[in-house]
């Protein structure tokens, strides 16, 4: 869509015209697969300063396409109106760190998890908050991504809290930076990365246990797909096997992360 | 979920959303309301040099998307953090509510200025001089001529301005505000259900039509002593012209 | 902060300029989608026909009483889903379809302009001299040339003031699409943002961007509207 006015714009222009309800139809050639990530959420997926979504993330999608030959472009796409839009047929399946929840299992599928993931608190590193009780974070400011697994958690256990959810977690973390959120709560990798990898993240330090609880954190990470697609989620769930196994992915968690994710040791 | 399962279970909600989108429409109307008189006077009377900051200031916020313009103050002050907290700020840009506050409040009162600016120059001259043949000082004049003539001719275009401002409050929602827009993102985001943007929507139409009720109710009010019968007052003729030319140019 | 906003790969002067130009190609395909609503809506509020006159009062009040954001994400998620429901109750194996977050800015930018310029429009053809046509039905004029040659031109010179605001206004509701994740200018700022943690330099550069962009617009509506008065007796 870079191209200023390419012939499909003005074809859909004049669909608009002429049908009033214009519609894309989606090509069904089972080998090209649209994938949806969010592009806000460093090391797993983001948008660098060429334009292009990266992360880890994106290239394990990108390995898994590979093996179930298919083509697939990578997408990107809002967090709020993620699985809203896979169930809508913007894209086939989702991509973007999503933890395998109860509730999200209502609505959409997920493959069996690609990595494992906690929750954790985040806080100033002059910050005086030792302990993370309904009781103590009383009236403090906690931030964290609307829409999630996290956000879930503080309203839950935080009931007394100031709470404040963003878009994305990048917004999150610029006003943790600047002193905006008492208490950011993530999952562990991301904060941890920024953290410790960034400048603006110097200001912060990780604080507390993990939370681990099931209820919040569910089954880990999964590539998420609409509930009749069961032919493709069986063919990722065997392509994720195959990569484990055949040391592909141990290669590109080494090149963002110290531990392995996968078993989180 | 059905759309009236929805509706019951999260109306509270909705509810609190409600109150915090008209509280920010009512504060920054009314601080737009305080400055723009003062404001406009000057755009009237100052001389053109004296007044290019101002149109500075008025262009640019009418040439900028008001979202811009969120990001620029909310996400913007945070990067003079240090040189804020020196001056004892801080503690207000610290608050989404505040930064969303003073971004509205500039916002419209660059357009309730320039509204109020029409108003003033509609003023019959006439209708001042009397006013200074009977002796009355300036003040007296702007009190009890210009800006009661003002206002009536800028009404209506002021009453759409606020419903403008009450349309772009949904914005505050991206900077983590929980007025309406906030509150149905959140629901929506845990329930998936569509239908509570249809109530949102409902919600919205509903505090348009009630406040274009009662603005019109107003603006009857003011226009009470030169409404249809009354040709004697030689204004009556520039007024309703000016008014029809007015929602013309809207 | 200018290697920030070099081009290349370190700085961010090329996204942002894709960014402005996904803004000018969304403002530019909803301008005659838009006009077209206008006129139908229009059309629609003048009619002799009362159901037909309440749709089209009823589209431009709803419309206008709408936040534009609201009606983004109620035409980006919620027409996608409601058609598909549609699509399978119609016939279960049918393919799903698609709208992109281009052509739903489109319509969602184009329905808020199209209820805007019904008004204008409506006022501009109310606003029209009945003499005029009568004079042009004395000297022999068809229905359809006095429409072109005498409403048209007419009910352009009206309308063209309110449609130049309308269209600045439009090019600023083009920065919502960035919340429906379309690459316009103001979600490749907030790309930028993200990346280097300089809110007050991306946001302000793009203000700059957006204000220029509506200068210019200003200039050239001038110049129209200076086009379209020609030939006015001045008094």
């Amino acid at each position: 869509m870079n191209k200023l006015f390419s012939k499909s714009h003005i074809a859909k222009m004049c669909m608009v015209v002429v049908m009033s309800l214009p519609i894309m139809v989606s090509s069904a050639a089972a080998e090209k697969l649209r994938v949806a990530t969010e592009g806000a959420y460093p090391p797993f997926n983001s948008i660098n300063s060429s334009g292009e979504i990266v992360g880890f993330d994106v290239e394990i999608g990108l390995e898994l396409c590979k093996r179930i030959k298919a083509e697939c472009s990578i997408v990107a796409q809002d967090w709020d109106g993620i699985i809203p839009g896979l169930i809508a047929n913007k894209y086939d399946f989702v991509i973007a760190s999503m933890f395998i929840t109860e509730e999200r299992k209502k609505i959409v599928d997920f493959t069996d998890p690609y990595y494992l993931a906690a929750m954790t608190h985040l806080v100033a590193k002059d910050s005086k908050i030792i302990e993370f009780t309904s009781e103590s974070m009383k009236g403090k400011v906690i931030g964290a991504q609307s829409g999630t697994t996290q956000s879930d958690f503080i309203e839950k256990s935080y009931p007394d809290a100031d709470i404040r959810l963003y878009p994305t977690q990048d917004e999150a973390s610029l006003d943790m930076a600047s002193g905006r959120l008492d208490v950011m709560v993530g999952d562990v990798l991301p904060l941890l990365d920024w953290a410790t990898k960034t400048k603006d993240g110097e200001c912060c330090e990780l604080r507390g246990d993990p939370i681990t609880d099931p209820a919040f954190v569910g089954d880990g990470v999964g590539i998420a797909l609409r509930q009749e697609d069961d032919e493709l989620r069986e063919r990722l769930n065997n392509a994720i096997v195959e990569i484990l196994a055949d040391g592909t992915y141990k290669k590109i968690n080494d090149k963002y992360f110290d531990l392995n994710v996968y078993t989180m040791k | 979920m059905e759309p009236f399962e929805i509706i019951i279970e999260y109306w509270p909600k909705l509810l609190d959303g409600a109150l915090i989108t008209l509280k920010l429409t009512f504060l920054c109307t009314l601080a737009a309301a305080i400055i723009s008189p003062c404001l406009a006077l000057f755009r009237v009377n100052a001389s053109p040099i004296a007044q290019a900051p101002l149109r500075l200031y008025i262009s640019f916020i009418r040439g900028t998307p008001i979202l811009a313009q969120l990001f620029l103050i909310y996400y913007g002050s945070g990067q003079f953090r240090p040189l804020l907290q020196e001056w004892g700020l801080w503690s207000f840009f610290r608050d989404p509510f505040n930064c969303a506050l003073l971004t509205f409040i500039l916002n419209t009162t660059a357009y309730q200025t320039e509204i109020l600016r029409g108003g003033i120059m509609g003023v019959n001259l006439g209708e001042i001089e009397a006013g200074k043949a009977l002796g009355m000082n300036k003040m007296r004049i702007l009190q009890r001529i210009v800006f009661p003539h003002a206002y009536r001719i800028a009404w209506p275009a002021l009453g759409n301005e606020i419903i403008l401002m009450m349309k772009a409050s949904a914005l505050a929602s991206v900077v983590t505000i929980f007025d309406i827009l906030g509150r149905t993102r959140q629901i929506f985001s845990r329930t998936f259900d569509f239908s509570i943007y249809l109530w949102a929507a409902i919600l919205y139409i509903c505090i348009t039509a009630i406040f274009v009720l009662i603005w019109r109710q107003a603006e009857l009010r003011l226009n009470k002593h030169i409404l249809p019968s009354d040709h004697l007052i030689s204004a009556d003729d520039s007024f309703q012209s000016t008014t029809v030319k007015r929602l013309r140019d809207e | 902060m200018f290697e920030l906003l070099s081009f290349g790969e370190n700085g961010w002067g090329d996204e942002i300029l894709d960014g402005v130009a996904i803004t000018a190609q969304l403002a530019i395909a909803t301008l005659p989608v838009g006009l077209f609503i206008g006129f139908i809506v229009a059309f629609a509020a003048m009619s002799k026909n009362k159901p037909l006159r309440a749709i089209g009062y009823g589209y431009t009040t709803l419309m206008r009483g709408l936040p534009e954001i609201l009606t983004l994400f109620v035409v980006y998620n919620g027409a996608g889903l409601l058609l598909n429901a549609l699509i399978k109750w119609w016939s279960v194996g049918a393919e799903p379809i698609d709208f992109s977050p281009f052509i739903a800015g489109v319509i969602a930018l184009a329905m808020v302009f199209g209820a805007f310029s019904a008004e204008v429009l409506r006022g501009a053809f109310n606003a029209l001299d009945e003499g005029q046509v009568e004079a042009g039905r004395a000297v022999g004029m068809s229905p359809k040339v006095i429409f072109w040659r005498i409403k048209l031109p007419q009910i352009w010179r009206f309308a063209l003031p309110g449609l130049g605001n309308l269209w600045i206004n439009m090019l600023k509701d083009t920065s919502l699409v960035s919340i429906i994740a379309l690459n316009d200018l103001m979600r490749m700022t907030k790309v930028a943002v993200a990346f280097t943690k300089q809110p007050f330099t991306f946001y302000l550069v793009a203000c700059l961007i957006y204000w220029l962009m509506s200068l210019l617009s200003e200039m050239i509506l001038a110049k129209m509207e200076k086009n379209a008065n020609r030939g006015i007796r001045r008094v």
